[in-house]
């Protein structure tokens, strides 16, 4: 069943055109990583995507969910890293959308955030300070966050940029886990292609356009795949 | 004690308290979403502004309140949404507009009394400038910001961790900054005659940065912002008082002390 379909997709971005003429589909399920260089137009569809940016034509139709039931974990920011505030408080931002117009978090929804906190295994973590943990804390903490406004569909932004590779690893882990035990569609943007590559089923290649779509394993063995991942030095 | 009622019975300190410590604790609430966000520099940018609208309404003959926020108000929306995107950066707009402001200024005072005992009240306060407007609009500010932190508390907390996640899940981000950017600009033009155009932003800088030292939830920091700075507010009037030393100066230099005082039991707390 299809969770997304994208059609004929265009996008403005300042004035110039970051995504042309865009068509995919993703399944239920599907675990798909969006690859292309800077200025691909990567962002430009995570935000279209989100419901943040507007197409200019074509369209984006979600089966099932709205853009604001999708679960979303931007990169990390300057300000984040220090940030004065308890990983409770950080993953319950996540619950806004459920906790509607009250002031404060009902119990039921601080069980919901801590539900979560033991999905990404950072449950310990709880009552510590978010910005002194260290990096790959912060990023299962951000997980958990996103995990708290979806059941179906995540993107995730860079998820392992800054990370050594032990707490990279165990990252790639984790996404993997939350996609095969708990059926979580994914659509991860990656830097780290080659990794990436092998953990995801899916492989969208873009650069302002389609360049290739399709599973993982034909994407290695087809010429754009050879070429780009060639050039990073496979 | 005789010092303190005899203190407490002349009406400039009675109104110098009334404005002094709603601004105070307004000022701290709203210093730890802009000190994270890094705009700690905003209210000094607008504290000159507002110095440059009070020369102008002066010369003009305007009520001085009534020219000064919307100009102040309008200034803080500019810089709020100096982003970084722009040719000209966050922190050099605030510098620039910052001289801007003073230069202009300090031109239009000379063509009205001169650079005189004006220009000093001005630049570092005085307490006796309030009136009863005054003081209605420095408590009105003071209910409108307490309202806004704790009904919207959880949202502003989202907004300032993080904003690209917080308009994801469909919270209004450019409203709430909007909104921050109204109140400092109310906070500073209400706060800056007492406190000095050159020492206002001391008031949301140091409460906020004061509360990070020790405590590492958002909740406390908030909590603790808000006491240290009317705590501090009160014992530098008093402090002004008994030794005759300048008031917004006695204030800022007891916020000092209080940052002091926490960054010694923060390094303790947290070796």
């Amino acid at each position: 069943m299809n969770l997304l379909s994208v059609k004929k997709l265009t996008v403005q971005y300042d004035g110039s055109e970051a995504l042309h003429d865009l068509s995919f589909d993703l399944e239920s399920g599907d675990y798909l990583c969006v690859i292309g260089e800077n200025g691909s137009g990567k962002s430009t569809l995570i935000k279209t995507l989100l419901g943040l940016k507007k197409p200019d034509s074509g369209s984006i139709e979600y089966n099932g969910l709205t853009s604001a039931q999708i679960g979303y974990m931007p990169q990390q920011t300057d300000i984040q890293r220090d940030f004065p505030a308890s990983v409770m408080e950080v993953v319950l931002t996540g619950c806004l959308k459920a906790n509607g117009f009250r002031p404060f978090f009902t119990a039921k929804t601080k069980e919901f955030a801590k539900k979560n906190l033991q999905r990404t295994g950072a449950a310990e973590l709880a009552k510590k300070c978010y910005g002194e943990l260290s990096g790959g804390q912060q990023q299962r903490v951000l997980l958990a966050r996103a995990l708290c406004s979806t059941e179906k569909l995540l993107i995730l932004d860079e998820p392992v940029a800054n990370l050594d590779p032990k707490a990279t690893n165990e990252i790639y882990a984790l996404i993997d886990k939350l996609n095969k035990e708990h059926g979580i569609t994914i659509i991860m943007v990656s830097h780290d292609i080659r990794c990436a590559a092998m953990q995801a089923g899916k492989i969208l290649h873009l650069d302002k356009t389609l360049v290739f779509f399709g599973d993982t394993n034909d994407y290695i063995n087809s010429p754009e795949g050879r070429h780009f991942l060639g050039h990073e030095h496979l | 004690m005789d010092d303190i009622i005899q203190l407490l019975s002349m009406t400039f300190i009675q109104r110098a308290l009334l404005v002094g410590i709603p601004v105070s604790l307004s000022a701290a609430l709203l210093g730890v979403p802009l000190v994270l966000k890094r705009y700690s520099m905003i209210g000094d940018g607008l504290s000159h502004v507002g110095f440059c609208a009070l020369s102008v309404a002066a010369v003009m003959n305007w009520a001085p309140l009534y020219f000064s926020i919307p100009v102040v108000v309008a200034a803080a929306f500019l810089l709020l949404r100096l982003s970084g995107k722009e040719k000209i950066k966050g922190d050099a707009a605030t510098a620039l507009i910052t001289t801007a402001s003073l230069a202009i200024g300090v031109i239009v005072t000379s063509f009205g009394s001169g650079l005189n005992t004006d220009v000093n009240s001005y630049m570092f306060g005085s307490i006796l400038t309030m009136s009863r407007s005054d003081v209605a609009l420095s408590i009105a500010l003071s209910i409108a910001v307490l309202v806004l932190f704790v009904l919207f508390y959880n949202k502003l907390l989202a907004v300032t961790f993080d904003e690209s996640f917080a308009k994801a899940t469909g919270i209004r981000a450019e409203l709430y900054n909007m909104l921050l950017a109204l109140l400092t600009a109310l906070t500073i033009v209400l706060g800056m005659r007492m406190m000095g155009t050159l020492l206002i932003s001391g008031l949301i800088v140091f409460p906020a940065l004061t509360a990070m030292r020790v405590f590492k939830r958002f909740r406390s920091v908030m909590i603790c912002s808000a006491c240290v700075s009317v705590v501090c507010f009160i014992a530098g009037i008093t402090a002004s008082y008994v030794f005759s030393t300048p008031a917004g100066a006695s204030i800022v230099v007891a916020d000092l002390a209080a940052f002091t005082v926490f960054s010694i039991i923060g390094a303790a707390k947290y070796r």
